[in-house]
């Protein structure tokens, strides 16, 4: 009980402080911060479309969010998950526009499990073989693997082989068997949110009641009983980043089928960040979560109704983003002045550092 | 006698720990002054303090009559209190002459590699600590290393020389090199503190010796006039007397076959040739002194580290190449020498850490879903046998003492009912009453005919419940003697790689 | 055809202008992990430097006045940084990427803020190019460094006086040992705590210097997310580098030169795409050790609590 109540005060706290500071930062450059503040929340819970189109954002959060919790929770650190989230995208895309004849429900599942597949293992191969056999650290190697994911969908689309006829680099729309129908008519929110639902539930399922979550906690908690457990840690290793890549490429299929229904070229989906901050916030509680993503989410939205209401430039939560990060990171601030043993971090885990 | 160095009822407490209670010590000018006790007794929180790394709660250090109050090491060496460390403080990447400089660099800004390297080149000679200031830390044996600690302290101009348990990773010709280093250092008026708590070692080198235990110094005595048994009665608090009922037993059927055993740890072999057996209804204890290859053995049986070469048959099949799942399904139970490191996951709940080791067996899990009831069951009659407190199965690992932590492991592996158990020093730091519970165990287990393989420190200990002993030394066994009639000084010997004549 | 733009100094010049911003940023990751603080923060301080840059430069209209507030900018969040990870311990991964969410935000906020949704303003001075008298009238040298902008040279000069600083000096020696082992740096009386700023912060205005590069050096302006990815690219330099300053600088022109070779081959049926993921894919081989091992400071991310507390 007392775990929950704290589970659930340090990030309101942390996002309390973060509003705050962000007030203080719109009455600096002359802004009503109230004005602005309640532009933002209603931009994004203020009407059904805009309550819909925030949970909308909060898909691919929730799905990229889970898998970085599960990999937190073994102990790892998936910080790619943008460019997993890209191969997903990929998969799905293809798989929706090539493959022809297939009713609905079986055409979409296929383009889920492909695409879970191909981004599983992105993160899975190289970054969780090299992990496990010469322990290169997964911080620089899922960052690089993100890089080339990246660049590998910008050669798909820019003359490559999924462009689309034409002279614009993106994809062909994929059928109309692929598509994930839409909950609430002229938004965004399609049956995406019931599969981020559901995959929220299924990843807590496994996690704590499970022996492969068993497996994958003790790996992350500690490898070295872990091993006189019985538990082989190298293959756990790779199981949690495949398993990570898997949840991201599920959020960029999911993206993909329910709302963009093509893929187009760009640098950055950004979500494969923010998930981060959302695993962070929700302290890789599965149902943190989804409150977490949803709260990232109506701050995008938000955001904009924000600027166009108040003037005050959308950035602002970006900087707000931050500073929760800050105030996550930072949330053993109070044990240094308590003066207790802080609790290890994932990357100090292993005495030796940072073995890159 | 100048008085070098005086502590007044230093006291450090960290959080449910009053690591130094009042501790006092007087280290005069020209002498090697012991500081024994068991690990834990607050030997090193001691000298932390000494060296600015902690700072005291209260009392009072004193260096030739100079009130002392470091806040970092920094002003302790200042003050010259120089300190080898039992792990070195070095730097494998940098070389032996940067090493002994760091922090006291020559000249200002620029780096004067050469002439760094010939200041310790001369200060080398003149303490006779042959080294060559170029080559990297990395490249040296552990005995140059330690040289390099060493020359680190003189070229800091120390007063005082603090050496912590020096001898815990030396060769024995290693250590005799460095005694007789400190035997000249004594001549020359260089006082030094030598902390131990190899009792041998303390009566052969040193003039003084303060005892410490529990965090207390309970008494100071000169070396001359005290013994080994008084030193030893005073380390532990209470005679060293075990109370052991060991009714006789005959050994039954062999469980386990260890068969010219080869180790390797990094490029060298710790375990070089082992062969013994373990029957049911036996205790077979394996008596060293600490580093000599029984961790690399015990690995090799529990499938944690792999052999070089040789067998392993256990219950008459070949488990050699058998995964440590393999094994703990084959019954093999095992309890580590560190708990906290290897044998608990101090952030689970006791209900998660009795069933670690079977978590994927029926019942605790039915098609990889787990039976919370049937664990949660499980976990409170073993809490209840085994009398952990306190009683809680959802609280953490981290929240019990290390004496109850040990008999969560202990409960779960003799749980287990495996064919073999394998207790590393399974009662190491732990109070009277726990070990006396942990020997009961161990012993109920033989009577019930199972075989108990006990890889100890404590010879007491091995002595005391072993039916047979083999004895480590440097990862062969010397001799495997029957328990009951041997005696401490012959296993010492032994220990030390001495061969007993044979009678007869 | 390769063979023809390799014969242009052309591609050489526009290697080193692209190194530039690469090499700067991975020489300041360099003294940061160095100093055993993990740094993939230089993205945002990156930023941070070119919208400061940028602002001071146009305040004053002095675009070295410009520089020196970029400096001072990026020193101010390195501390922020240096403060969180040093003496709080938290996650230095984390902190990092709280930085470059916060710089993003906070650059962008401003200039919406100072300079409205217009961009910043034309007449904002920029740093000069530099021509070297007699080396830019060598044939084919001459066009490739008798004429850069002046952050370039000072970039070279940078990584000479860095190896100089880390491998020649005293300090430069307590950082190392710092990163490699704090605790036997705190025994020798070494204060690591002031070590890991001294890294973190040289480390926050080599990136910023970076960022001026590219808001000052190559234009006279600041976009949005201008960095685009160059502050993570100068961590793959710096690992395949390993973490030395002429490493770093190798391993920049590496990547400065699949960059410009890009550009140059767009359009001939070569994808440029595929010749940028070659930093990223050489980084990992570089980690597997299939390309020269590399190996970070031994104690790279590990906080450090000299109380053993």
């Amino acid at each position: 009980m007392k775990k929950l109540v704290q589970g659930i005060i340090t990030p309101l706290i942390a996002i309390g402080i973060a509003v705050m500071i962000g007030a203080l930062g719109m009455i600096l450059t002359g802004h009503d911060p109230l004005q602005a503040y309640s532009a933002l929340f209603k931009g994004a819970f203020g009407s059904k479309v805009n309550f819909a189109n925030t949970l909308a954002n909060a898909v691919p959060l929730i799905l990229s969010g889970l898998g970085i919790a599960v990999t937190f929770k073994a102990g790892l650190f998936n910080i790619g998950a943008e460019g997993q989230y890209w191969m997903g995208s990929m998969a799905a895309v293809w798989i929706g526009y090539s493959v022809t004849s297939l009713p609905p429900v079986l055409h979409v599942g296929l383009a889920f499990l492909v695409s879970m597949i191909v981004a599983g293992l992105w993160a899975g191969i190289i970054p969780g073989l090299t992990k496990a056999l010469v322990g290169a650290h997964e911080v620089i190697t899922t960052m690089m693997m993100s890089y080339i994911a990246i660049f590998l969908s910008h050669y798909m689309l820019e003359g490559g082989p999924m462009m689309a006829p034409g002279y614009t680099p993106q994809s062909p729309v994929i059928l109309p068997t692929a598509e994930l129908g839409i909950l609430v008519e002229r938004t965004q929110l399609s049956w995406g949110i019931i599969v981020a639902l559901a995959a929220a539930v299924i990843v807590y399922w496994v996690i704590y009641k499970t022996t492969l979550g068993f497996r994958l906690r003790t790996v992350g908690l500690n490898p070295r009983a872990a091993k006189y457990a019985g538990i082989n840690v190298s293959l756990h290793m790779v199981l949690a980043l495949f398993i990570s890549g898997a949840l991201a490429g599920l959020a960029g299929a999911v993206q993909m089928l329910g709302v963009q229904h093509r893929l187009y070229d760009s640098f950055s989906s950004g979500y494969g960040y923010t998930a981060i901050v959302v695993a962070l916030l929700a302290n890789n509680n599965p149902i943190g979560v989804i409150l977490a993503a949803i709260f990232f989410a109506a701050l995008a939205t938000g955001g904009q109704a924000m600027q166009i209401a108040s003037g005050v430039p959308a950035h602002l939560t970006e900087m707000i983003s931050g500073i929760i990060i800050f105030l996550v990171a930072a949330k053993e601030l109070g044990s240094v002045f308590r003066h207790k043993p802080p609790l290890k971090h994932n990357l100090a885990e292993n005495k030796g550092g940072m073995k890159v | 006698m100048r008085t070098c160095l005086e502590i007044n009822d230093l006291t450090k407490a960290f959080p449910g720990v009053l690591a130094n209670d009042h501790v006092n010590l007087k280290v005069f000018e020209g002498e090697i002054h012991a500081v024994l006790g068991e690990n834990g007794a607050g030997k090193s929180t001691l000298m932390k303090m000494i060296y600015g790394l902690y700072k005291p709660d209260a009392g009072m250090i004193r260096l030739f009559d100079q009130e002392l109050h470091f806040s970092s090491p920094r002003q302790a060496i200042e003050a010259g209190i120089g300190m080898v460390h039992q792990h070195f403080m070095l730097i494998p990447e940098l070389t032996v002459a940067e090493n002994i400089v760091l922090g006291s660099e020559t000249g200002k800004f620029h780096y004067r590699r050469k002439e760094n390297e010939e200041l310790v080149r001369k200060l080398s000679e003149r303490y006779h600590l042959d080294i060559d200031p170029s080559v990297k830390v990395k490249d040296l044996t552990v005995g140059l290393q330690q040289r390099v600690e060493i020359l680190k302290v003189f070229y800091r101009k120390a007063r005082l020389l603090i050496l912590d348990e020096p001898t815990a990773m030396l060769t024995p010709q290693e250590a005799v090199e460095l005694f007789t280093v400190m035997d000249k250092l004594r001549s020359q008026g260089v006082p030094i503190i030598f902390i131990s708590h190899k009792l041998e070692e303390v009566t052969k080198i040193s003039d003084r010796i303060t005892v410490m235990r529990a965090g207390r110094s309970v008494a100071t005595l000169e070396t001359k006039s005290t013994n080994p048994q008084e030193l030893a009665n005073l380390m532990v608090g209470h005679e060293v007397l075990l109370q052991v009922i060991k009714p006789p037993q005959a050994a039954g059927e062999t469980i386990l076959q260890v068969k010219n055993c080869v180790v390797s740890s990094g490029r060298v072999d710790k375990v070089k040739g082992c062969s013994f057996e373990v029957c049911r209804g036996e205790i077979f204890g394996i008596a060293g002194i600490d580093g000599n290859g029984q961790a690399e053995l015990i690995s090799a049986i529990t499938g944690l580290g792999r052999i070089k070469s040789g067998r392993i048959i256990f219950k008459g099949q070949d488990i050699s190449s058998f995964s440590v799942r393999q094994r703990i399904g084959a019954g093999i139970a095992y309890i580590p020498q560190d708990r906290q490191l290897d044998g608990l996951v101090m952030d689970f709940k006791l209900t998660e850490n009795f069933i670690l080791r079977d978590f994927a067996q029926k019942p605790y899990a039915k098609l990889g879903q787990f039976q919370r009831k049937v664990i949660e069951q499980h976990a409170a009659r073993l809490a209840e046998d085994y009398d952990v407190r306190p009683r809680g199965i959802q609280s953490l690992a981290r929240n019990l003492s290390g004496g109850n932590q040990q008999k969560v492991i202990l409960a779960r592996e003799v749980s287990r009912d495996a064919d073999l158990l394998i207790a590393a020093q399974p009662t190491r730091g732990l109070d009277v009453g726990a070990i006396q519970f942990i020997h009961d165990k161990l012993l109920e287990l033989r009577a019930k005919g199972k075989a108990i393989l006990l890889v100890s420190l404590e010879l007491d200990e091995i002595i005391a419940l072993s039916d047979r002993i083999g004895v480590i030394h440097e990862g062969k066994l010397m001799d495997i003697l029957p328990g009951g009639n041997v005696t401490k000084e012959e296993l010492g010997l032994l220990m030390t790689g001495v061969a007993l004549a044979k009678e007869g | 055809m390769i063979i023809e733009e390799l014969a242009k100094p052309e591609l050489w010049a526009a290697t080193i202008a692209m190194a530039t911003p690469i090499a700067l940023p991975a020489l300041g990751g360099t003294f940061s992990e160095r100093s055993g603080v993990v740094n993939i923060a230089m993205e945002g301080i990156m930023l941070i430097g070119a919208f400061f840059g940028v602002l001071f430069s146009y305040l004053s209209n002095n675009p070295w006045i410009g520089l020196l507030g970029a400096l001072v900018m990026g020193s101010l969040i390195s501390l922020l940084f240096a403060w969180f990870t040093v003496n709080i311990g938290a996650d230095q991964v984390i902190v990092g990427m709280g930085i470059n969410i916060f710089a993003a935000g906070l650059t962008a906020f401003l200039l919406n803020t100072i300079f409205g949704y217009g961009g910043t303003p034309r007449e904002t001075p920029a740093l000069p190019n530099i021509s070297l008298p007699v080396i830019k009238d060598i044939p084919f040298i001459g066009p490739i460094i008798g004429e850069q902008n002046s952050v370039v040279y000072m970039m070279l000069i940078l990584v000479i006086v860095s190896h100089y600083f880390l491998f020649h000096t005293n300090l430069g020696l307590r950082i190392r040992a710092v990163g490699e082992n704090p605790q036997a740096a705190d025994t020798a009386g070494i204060n690591v705590w002031r070590m890991r700023y001294l890294g973190v912060i040289l480390g926050g205005m080599l990136s910023s210097l970076g960022g001026v590069y590219l808001s000052l050096g190559l234009l006279n302006s600041f976009e949005v997310n201008m960095s685009s990815g160059r502050g993570y690219i100068a961590l793959a330099a710096m690992i395949f580098g390993k973490w030395t300053p002429f490493g770093s600088l190798g391993a920049a022109l590496l990547f400065g030169f699949a960059m410009a070779l890009s550009m140059v081959l767009q359009g001939t049926g070569i994808s440029a795409n595929i010749i940028q993921m070659l930093p990223y894919a050489l980084t990992i081989l570089a980690l597997t050790g299939l390309v020269g091992r590399s190996t970070a400071p031994a104690a790279d991310g590990v906080p450090y609590r000299p109380d053993g507390k």
